[in-house]
């Protein structure tokens, strides 16, 4: 197999579009990393906007990652690779909100707000 | 191809399918510490919080650190998948595993280092349910990292001893769809953790 | 030295030791009975070390079966209390005994009696029904077998060393916690779960695999039986939330372990986090537990009105339907707890919804039986039993869907009638149905039909009678999980009603026992020889019966939904003589029980705290991956001339 150029040819044509996946990969997650930290750290927004800010962010680098680090895309075969992330993406997203809405009436209508009662209380002697 | 390359290639497709729904699995996992984190975030009982606690240029530099380490894994299974045939592949694919490894230990490293400050100065995981959650989320994690240097010794050793074949091959695609999985939890930890609690 | 184990952890009371003598005696009686016939070198190497799917399946249903014994003695103990401890009386069982015994019934019966059925059954069946060697992992399917084991080895040793948790199945927090139970009892619960429970994850990624991957030629989606698309949509379920119950169980032992504050009444903690998470994974596991008993029936219904399934794209996509909707109703657990119109009106309309695909899928049933020619053997006696049964199970279910009505019923003996309704109704009687349909198909003879319709009668009977009074009663204002009654409540007749009724499932067990022993007495005269006693029409019944290890000689190509209905009636079968090609198996190993036994030791030195034991346990885990990940040499080549020797055999 060595022997047969055509083959050698095909390995090296394959192994630079990969490198330049990753390598396009790595910037973009820096960049994505740096951005969201500057906002953050010279609070440059508003607090509700600075929280969609870097969950945009984070969504955003996941999709990098996704596509760059772990080839998943339409052409990726098997396409059962995709339906099972979606999946997954679906039941993660239905889990976590759900939940925190669910916590948060839970919270408001079972949490006594009186000082002596809610989480902000201290260590009793 | 021979019938004995046909079987090994379905069955390395097979396991890193499999592998796929195991991280999916994994994924759940995170999810539910995560949706719990959220809902203890703010549950301090007079406590330190996540503005309290948290050196930020600190993280940035975890974060940086093993984002490298992804992307010289991604070096490492390239040389594996595509550079096959050439003389130093098999020596290629050990120097990036061994440096992709001294990053994820750099990066355990400051994590200890970081849950040992927060214990000395009394912020830790017993001080309040916030201080569990945190503590758990970014454990489990570390947890994870280091079972996948674990795993990452063992596929070196196999690779050292067998060289660059189809069955190291697999393992060492397998082994990277966790160590990016990794990355892409920590991305969310940094998000959601990190940064928000500076806010 | 050994942490927290001290002689005192050796219960004093008389039931228990009785219950311990029992288990004890069970035990030595069998290892006497293979050291007698020198069978441990067979044991070893056909069974323990075997990582042939179809005795992995036959060993976990063997698991469920023992199992079974206990959770139903915990059933009469329960029923007994209840019609005894009324008034001044007290009964037999103090409340702390009481409260385990409700707790090991509501574990064992899902965890280690309907999961091993559950994957007993897929194992038996799914890779012969897709025309696949074994499953994806066969290594880690031996080891899935033998973690379950491991969980259901330390459940049994509560009873003789500590005891169980006391908290109900799901064992809420605070009451789970350090402070309200600071005994063994909810770290027994956690451990036995936990590492039960990546016997399962592990065990749905591989049949999921093999669903996807390992199908033979010319079976697309569409032409799956029926059987293996429900298996295929619990085990995605199982895969999805095995991982939630993993990390809300580990945030509890943390609390307990650690001192943590993840649900504790103080510091920060909120319990009602814990019964949000555990439900996430509680309901979708009922789905996991009720589809392949869906599937069951789909295959049973369709042999035994010797006709076509009716509606199978339809039942697809009900199947689907149901698993995509079981991820959007969990509160419905917690209506109670607070969360308030808007969160519980949302949840009650999805969990109505639900009940529409479910309704899609008894039409087919009936509609299949529909100008069938009916066969009324066990299995359709089983099928037609689960019809009625569950429907009315179902519907119960759809009132305690409506909040305000839940209001009044959550937590009454309604909504444990509702709940035995649909599992034993559906789960049960489906499991059975499944076990006596491909019986043959595994053990080379049939049951015995006499035995099997008496034990099916006295199971619908015995249901009905016990759980009609729990309906009323839970009408009437009984609630759940009382030990004792109080003095002018009007109950007690419906209770012994209700008693009479576990009677007679009792003796439906005691005739499927019967049903066992004289099966295997009489077995040579029920020699299934065809490899097909059901006329059926799928590929399992093409094997011969018992089928060999290695499945098929050849990998048959379909092309139809029917393919064995088509070989059968000439259609796709290959004129020439078969050539055989060399086959490739897995080789047996003893690496699975070891990490098994691994995990065991983990889990018991976690609950007494013996953390030289547990350090030991974690290494030996990693150890023995590492060493297997090492071994390059797992499998091996059958000639094909020993294929040709065994199908040869298998024609005269």
């Amino acid at each position: 197999m060595t022997n047969d150029f055509k083959v050698i040819d095909e390995q090296y044509e394959a192994g630079r579009l990969a490198l330049r996946s990753y390598v396009t990969g790595f910037v973009l997650s820096i960049i994505l990393t740096l951005i969201p930290y500057f906002i953050v750290a010279k609070h440059m927004l508003g607090n509700q906007s600075l929280i969609w800010a870097v969950v945009l962010f984070a969504v955003a680098q996941l999709l990098a990652q996704v596509v760059f680090f772990l080839h998943l895309s339409k052409k990726s075969k098997p396409l059962w690779n995709m339906v099972v992330f979606a999946f997954t993406i679906f039941v993660v997203s239905f889990l976590v909100i759900g939940s925190l809405w669910i916590m948060y009436n839970l919270n408001y209508n079972m949490t006594d707000t009186s000082p002596s009662k809610t989480n902000e209380g201290h260590i009793p002697q | 191809m021979t019938k004995e390359t046909l079987i090994h290639h379905n069955a390395g497709a097979r396991n890193l399918f499999g592998f796929w729904a195991y991280i999916m699995s994994d994924a759940l996992l995170f999810a539910s510490i995560f949706a719990t984190y959220a809902v203890l975030q703010n549950n301090t009982f007079g406590g330190p919080s996540a503005g309290d606690l948290f050196s930020m240029p600190f993280v940035l530099v975890e974060t940086l650190i093993l984002l490298a380490s992804s992307f010289t894994y991604g070096l490492a299974s390239l040389h594996a998948h595509h550079h096959r045939n050439e003389e130093n592949c098999k020596r290629k694919v050990i120097f990036w595993l061994a440096i992709t490894f001294l990053l994820g230990v750099l990066f355990l490293a400051m994590e200890v280092f970081e849950f040992t400050k927060l214990f000395q100065e009394g912020a830790g995981f017993q001080r309040s349910g916030f201080l569990s959650a945190f503590f758990t989320l970014v454990g489990t994690h570390g947890l994870h990292v280091t079972a996948g240097l674990l795993w990452m010794g063992s596929i070196t050793a196999q690779v050292i001893r067998h060289g660059i074949t189809e069955r190291t091959v697999n393992k060492i695609a397998a082994l990277g769809l966790f160590w990016h999985f990794l990355y892409i939890v920590w991305i969310f930890i940094f998000t959601f953790v990190y940064l928000i609690g500076a806010i | 030295m050994l942490g927290n184990l001290t002689f005192s952890a050796i219960p004093t009371d008389p039931i228990t030791i009785g219950g311990g003598a029992l288990m004890i005696l069970s035990i030595a009686t069998i290892v006497g009975l293979l050291t007698y016939f020198k069978k441990w070198k067979w044991l070893w190497t056909e069974w323990l070390t075997s990582v042939d799917h179809k005795k992995i399946g036959v060993m976990y249903i063997i698991l469920a079966f023992v199992m079974i014994l206990r959770g139903f003695s915990d059933a009469i103990m329960m029923r007994l209390q209840q019609v005894l401890s009324v008034g001044d009386s007290t009964g037999f069982l103090p409340p702390e005994h009481y409260d385990q015994i409700f707790t090991a019934h509501g574990v064992i019966m899902i965890f280690f009696v309907a999961m091993p059925l559950m994957f007993g059954l897929f194992n038996l069946v799914v890779p012969l029904q897709i025309g696949a060697r074994d499953v994806a992992y066969p290594f880690l399917n031996s080891m899935s077998l033998w973690l379950t084991v491991a969980g259901a080895v330390l459940v049994n040793l509560s009873l003789v060393v500590g005891e169980f948790a006391a908290t109900g199945w799901l064992a809420y927090p605070p009451l789970s916690g350090i402070v309200y139970s600071p005994g063994v009892g909810v770290d027994y619960y956690i451990w036995a779960l936990q590492i039960a429970g990546v016997g399962s994850l592990i065990s749905g990624i591989n049949f999921f695999v093999t669903i996807l991957m390992m199908r033979c030629p010319g079976m697309t989606l569409m032409r799956m039986p029926v059987f293996v698309w429900t298996a295929f949509s619990s085990v995605a379920l199982v895969i999805i939330i095995f991982p939630i119950l993993t990390a809300t169980l580990g945030m509890l032992s943390l609390d307990r372990l650690l001192g943590m504050h993840f649900f504790t009444s103080d510091f920060g903690g909120n319990a009602m986090m814990y019964v949000n998470l555990i439900w996430a994974w509680g309901h979708p596991e009922v789905y996991v537990l009720v589809l392949p008993a869906f599937g069951i029936f789909s295959e049973v219904v369709s042999a035994f009105s010797q006709k076509k399934l009716f509606g199978y794209t339809t039942m697809i996509w009900a199947t689907v339907a149901i698993t995509f909707f079981s991820f959007l109703v969990w509160a419905h657990h917690f209506f109670t707890m607070g969360a308030g119109a808007n969160v519980n009106a949302f949840f009650g309309i999805m969990t109505m919804i639900i009940a529409i695909p479910t309704g899609v899928k008894v039409f087919n049933w009936l509609f299949t039986m529909f100008r069938g020619r009916i066969i009324f053997a066990s299995p359709m006696l089983w099928t037609i039993g689960f019809i009625f049964t569950f429907t009315i199970g179902g519907m119960t279910g759809v009132l305690l869907s409506v909040p305000v009505a839940d209001f009044q019923l959550h937590n009454s003996l309604f909504l444990i009638a509702h709940f035995h309704n649909t599992i034993i109704g559906g789960v049960v009687f489906g499991y059975f149905a499944g076990i006596t349909y491909w019986f043959p198909k595994i053990f080379g003879f049939k049951l015995n039909e006499r035995l099997g319709k008496a034990a099916f009668w006295h199971w619908i009977v015995g249901f009905f009678v016990a759980f009609v009074p729990l309906y009323i009663l839970g009408l009437m204002g009984m609630t759940r999980r009382l030990s004792h009654i109080d003095a002018g409540t009007g109950w007690e007749p419906l209770l012994y009603v209700s008693m009479a009724g576990v009677a007679i499932i009792g003796i439906g067990v005691v005739l499927q026992i019967l049903q066992f022993i004289i099966s295997i007495r009489d077995r040579k005269k029920n020699l299934d020889v065809t490899g097909d006693p059901w006329n059926g029409r799928t590929l399992e019944w093409s094997t011969s019966s018992p089928p060999p290890f290695y499945n098929f000689a050849i990998i048959p190509t379909v092309h139809g939904r029917h393919p064995f209905w088509d070989m059968k009636h000439g259609v796709g079968v290959p004129q020439e003589k078969p050539s055989y090609e060399d086959i490739h198996m897995p080789r047996n190993t003893a690496m699975g029980l070891y990490i098994a036994c691994a995990g065991f030791l983990l889990g018991f030195s976690l609950i007494w705290h013996i953390w030289w034991l547990a350090a030991m346990g974690i290494f030996g885990i990693v150890a023995l991956v590492i060493i297997r990940s090492f071994d390059y040499d797992t499998d091996y080549y059958v000639p094909a001339a020993k294929v040709a020797k065994i199908e040869k055999a298998r024609t005269k």
